[in-house]
């Protein structure tokens, strides 16, 4: 089948593309920018960024910019994914939604409208078990953006390891934090992992942060030729 | 615990979505159990300890309702089956009842009417729905759950034979857990 994944760059939308991949093309990555840094829909930090992971995973992108307002950013959502199924004939849409109902029934809707296959690989996933699988796999992500107390400024620029997994699943016990980031708590982009063809290294960033809400903003980046194992 | 795919295909990329959040309900709740695709049971699925769970599927994916003689085994499966949304379409198909238009999609109150060993005891209860088609109720079994022209679960009449049209993997493990417990 030929599917179109909804893309932020992030952890989520890069293994549920990940997991696509092993049975079903790929056709195209669906970006949407929203102008708006809190909207209710979309992953916002560094989603300019997308492209660039696109380029190191070898597929093509489409980007669409929604105002990013509530309920009227599924119409931008809607006209993306129509434009995709034009541009690139896909049958399916890909998401990496793993407890939003929110997210994932207005996705489902949208499929629905336009009769297209709806995938979310990631729905209900252990999310303490899904961080070590991406691991495993051999992904590197970094954190990007922290949203929710007791996530401080040290957290930017942490890359996902096993202490920093056990920090998050303590976290998880005590305040309730989603580990995964899945409440919003937390955003990742990804650095390298088993889809990339070439790894992104991060050249210059800044940070802006207040209050245990912050981002990295990545300034410059490129895309690095990785060694044959 | 027989737990089954009914996917358009085999591994195919809805497994995730819809078969490992059971599996990891009745995985934490200690009972042994083992996955099959429906196309692989061959009708001597009649020993599996400890029930079977059928799965649902996306919403395109209707093509378990075009092969339902392959689900025939369960008319005389002797134990408790958990029929989820495709589960349940399939399960109404084989007892004599009908696969019906109804879509629904998101959060929806649900009323329990009836005290059964899986649902509780009547109350209102909100869960995930995913679905173009329901059912209609058939012969010996009753309503549980919604009316009879919103069928949201069923219960066969003197056995442990449960449908129910939501998902019980979002938001309602318990219900999971629970039919793990039945004997």
């Amino acid at each position: 089948m030929k599917l179109g994944v909804l893309f932020s760059g992030g952890k989520d939308s890069v293994f549920a593309c990940r997991r696509a991949m092993k049975r079903n093309q790929v056709a195209c990555l669906i970006t949407l920018i929203s102008e708006n840094q809190d909207s209710y829909m979309f992953h916002t930090p560094n989603i300019d960024r997308a492209g660039v992971l696109a380029e190191a995973m070898d597929i093509p992108i489409l980007a669409w910019t929604t105002r990013g307002e509530e309920e009227l950013e599924l119409e931008d959502l809607k006209a993306a994914i129509a434009r995709a199924r034009e541009e690139y004939g896909i049958q399916g849409v890909v998401t990496g939604a793993i407890e939003s109902v929110y997210q994932s029934s207005r996705v489902q809707r949208i499929c629905r409208d336009l009769d297209l296959w709806c995938f979310n690989p990631l729905w209900q996933i252990d999310q303490v078990g899904y961080l070590r699988l991406l691991l495993r796999e051999g992904f590197r992500v970094m954190i990007i953006g922290v949203f929710a107390y007791p996530l401080d400024e040290s957290w930017l620029g942490k890359e996902l390891d096993e202490e920093v997994i056990e920090k998050l699943e303590r976290l998880q016990n005590r305040y309730r934090i989603n580990p995964s980031g899945e409440g919003g708590e937390l955003e990742t982009f990804v650095l390298d992992g088993p889809i990339l063809k070439k790894r992104v290294e991060v050249v210059k960033f800044s940070k802006i942060y207040d209050n245990y809400r912050g981002c990295l903003q990545i300034a410059d980046l490129r895309l690095v030729e990785k060694l044959e194992k | 615990m027989l737990i089954v795919d009914l996917c358009y295909e085999k591994d195919s990329l809805s497994r995730y979505e819809f078969v490992d959040p059971i599996v990891q309900v009745v995985r934490k709740s200690g009972r042994r159990y083992r996955i099959r695709h429906f196309s692989d049971l061959g009708g001597g699925e009649t020993d599996a300890e400890g029930g079977v769970i059928l799965c649902g599927t996306a919403l395109k994916d209707n093509s378990y309702a075009g092969r339902i003689e392959e689900f025939s085994w369960i008319r005389t499966f002797d134990g408790p089956i958990l029929g989820i949304c495709a589960g349940m379409q399939v399960i109404a198909s084989v007892f004599g009842g009908k696969i019906v238009p109804w879509p629904e999609i998101g959060l929806k109150e649900i009323q329990v009417i009836s005290e059964t060993p899986l649902l509780g005891e009547p109350r209102s209860i909100t869960g995930y729905h995913l679905h173009n088609y329901g059912v209609d109720l058939p012969p010996d079994f009753d309503l549980v759950a919604g009316s009879s022209d919103n069928v949201q679960a069923f219960k066969r009449r003197g056995h442990q034979v449960y449908g129910i049209i939501f998902h019980p993997e979002v938001r309602n493990k318990w219900i999971i857990e629970r039919f793990c417990q039945l004997e």
